[in-house]
């Protein structure tokens, strides 16, 4: 037998999640998953043992209209609602977390600041680009030594005459080195005050702009994550975010984009869950499938428990966010939840999947492999962990 | 060119059937439904012809129940202009009645071709674009699997067993479609969007008289396991034995 996805994949759906979805949003997602068997499924293993992003699916992504799915039309974008839009990243992810980073980059990280605090100019000007594909963006704002501490970055814009002047290092910038627009986050005042932490989109063709493969990953091998150089770099006067301001503006991004991660997970998670409840249907070991013993069944039950809890909670995250009652804490808590589970889910298949789970032909060890970067990045476990502290007793610990 | 494209909705096929307590139908519980498969890949021929040959209009007939008109709304997600929901409570197995009221409403909208799938994934008898175009008093060609169409007039290609067979035929004509077309193009998002806007008529589906009726459905016999007859050259006498006595293959 093959690898676990052989045919049309069917996640489960334990509790008729599909009858809480709308003809749209279900639409969506078949689309969506369609594509990803017929596009992704056939290429991701070769990528991801070659470290190579498969670059030639993101004009079929775009036409399809993944990027920034849920920004209006009037820029180019599909102007889905929330649900759907998550529904998108679930079905990405389910195939790999590199390529739905890609999408969450360019969508939430790339187009909703330019569209959250852009210029009309400025969205007329980027947003269908993005949209289309013809530009694809990064988003800097981590630096080599703030990561959970975004507000301490040390990359410096400066004002001329005739524009700015940025300097400064951005590490773990996904889409980093073949991005042809990046969105900077630099303090134009101070060094300790974070209140004058602005964005800047900058064209990488730059002068002064590099962006570096980040080299040796055994996670996230199908996506590109570059480390960027600014040296005394010069953008216009209209390269600022005009409505940017602080370090709550590449947050409020970071929780658009972690929203669309604890959808993700759901992905990766049903992935390996129908990787492991397939071989366990066909691997014979003494006299029987293996999915007649106890121990393999009390790992799908709880990969299927575990899902099914992950599914009805980013639901009820998105009909929330439609509504716009979502808080950022409720993201955290999804984000915190979804992908913890999603890794044990993938340990636990792959652990199911015996010798042949450590082969790349079958999906659960990719899955866990990226799921320890998703675990990490866009604020780590544990940092959501404090954040959710803080929230219910009203006492910060970090 | 104005086309037609008749679809049928039935059980998706990933998902695992169970025969309902009746014994001649499915148990519909849980089910999901689909376009029938080739009936999408003549949605895709239709949007081909007309990509390739200028403008012209993509009309989807679809008849079945509620859940019909999510299909036909994918369809124009795919592409197709306009949807007819012909209502009806269920589809009768005969395919007749089913061909008499895709008849009242396709011969009033002027096509030049009408399509359908070469046959149903559920019941698989082929029968529908046959019986339409007998109705309307159109020529038919079945299992259509490459197709040209210039000034009026038709060439299709019907692959047969060892042989290519080509049909020339005047249009307008009914053609039933094989897969070689093309494969169905994956809706995009904002064809999703732009579907809700495209106009879906319903109205009650005209069934002619059913006919012929399922009387039983039962699933086909198990395999019985396979014997071993021995090892190495040793067996090889008795499997000849075996194979041409008992099995009668050889």
């Amino acid at each position: 037998m093959a690898g676990g996805t052989e045919g049309r994949f069917t996640g489960p759906d334990f509790y008729q999640m599909d009858s809480l979805l709308s003809e749209e949003e279900r639409a969506v997602r078949d689309t969506v998953r369609a594509w990803v068997d017929e596009h992704l499924m056939p290429v991701i293993g070769e990528c991801y043992m070659e470290g190579r992003f498969p670059k030639h699916l993101v004009p079929g992504m775009a036409e399809l209209g993944l990027f920034g799915a849920n920004l209006p039309e009037e820029y180019g974008c599909a102007g889905l609602n929330n649900v759907a839009y998550g529904l998108i990243m679930q079905e990405l992810e389910r195939g790999d977390s590199g390529v739905r980073s890609f999408a969450s980059v360019q969508g939430a990280l790339v187009m909703y600041p330019i569209y959250a605090f852009g210029s009309e100019e400025q969205k007329t000007q980027w947003l269908p680009r993005l949209a289309s594909g013809a530009e694809i963006g990064c988003f800097g704002l981590t630096e080599p030594d703030y990561g959970s501490n975004p507000g301490g970055l040390i990359t410096t814009a400066r004002e001329t005459k005739d524009g700015w002047v940025l300097n400064g290092t951005k590490m773990w910038i996904t889409n980093g080195s073949q991005a042809t627009v990046s969105i900077i986050w630099a303090k134009t005042g101070d060094i300790n005050d974070a209140k004058s932490i602005r964005g800047f989109i900058v064209p990488t063709s730059t002068p002064g702009y590099t962006g570096k493969d980040q080299k040796g990953k055994l996670s996230l091998r199908a996506s590109d994550t570059a480390e960027i150089h600014l040296q005394d770099v010069h953008v216009p006067k209209d390269a600022i975010l005009p409505k940017s301001g602080g370090l709550k503006s590449p947050l409020s991004c970071l929780t658009q984009a972690r929203y669309g991660i604890s959808w993700g997970a759901i992905g990766a998670a049903m992935a390996c869950y129908d990787e492991a409840l397939r071989y366990s249907a066909t691997r014979v070991m003494f006299d029987g499938p293996i999915g007649g013993t106890q121990l393999q069944q009390a790992r799908l039950v709880e990969m299927l428990s575990e899902i099914t809890k992950a599914q009805l909670l980013c639901l009820q995250l998105g009909r929330l966010k439609d509504a716009g009652t979502m808080t950022p804490q409720q993201v955290s808590l999804a984000k915190r939840n979804n992908v913890n589970m999603a890794t044990e889910c993938a340990r636990e298949s792959r652990r199911l999947l015996g010798a042949n789970g450590i082969l790349v032909e079958y999906h659960s060890m990719r899955h866990l492999a990226n799921l320890e970067s998703v675990y990490t990045y866009e604020g780590t476990h544990d940092m959501h962990t404090l954040i959710l502290g803080q929230e219910i007793t009203g006492l910060a610990a970090f | 060119m104005k086309i037609a494209v008749c679809l049928k909705r039935v059980p998706d096929t990933e998902l695992r059937f169970t025969i309902a307590p009746d014994g001649k139908s499915l148990d519909t519980s849980g089910l999901k439904y689909e376009i029938s498969t080739f009936d999408e890949y003549a949605v895709e021929a239709a949007l081909r012809l007309n990509e390739a040959h200028g403008p012209g209009e993509v009309t989807v007939v679809g008849l079945g129940p509620a859940g019909m008109a999510e299909l036909l709304r994918r369809a124009m997600s795919m592409g197709a202009d306009r949807a007819v929901h012909l209502t009806a409570a269920e589809v009768p197995f005969d395919g007749a009645a089913v061909a008499e009221a895709l008849a009242a409403v396709l011969t009033e909208g002027g096509y030049d071709l009408i399509l359908l799938g070469r046959n149903a994934t559920d019941t698989g008898s082929g029968s529908v674009g046959p019986m339409v175009a007998h109705r309307l008093g159109l020529p038919c060609v079945t299992a259509v699997s490459k197709l040209d169409v210039a000034d009026g007039r038709g060439t299709a290609q019907r692959v047969l067993e060892g042989a290519v067979e080509t049909v020339a035929f005047p249009l307008p004509a009914v053609l039933t479609i094989d897969e070689g077309l093309g494969r169905p193009r994956i809706p995009s998002l904002k064809g999703i969007m732009g579907a809700k806007k495209k106009p879906l008529d319903e109205r009650p589906a005209q069934l002619g008289p059913v006919r012929l009726v399922v009387t039983s459905l039962v699933p086909p016999p198990e395999r019985p396991a396979g014997r071993i007859v021995g090892e190495g050259a040793d067996a090889v006498p008795e499997l000849v034995r075996l194979l041409r006595d008992e099995a009668k293959v050889l």
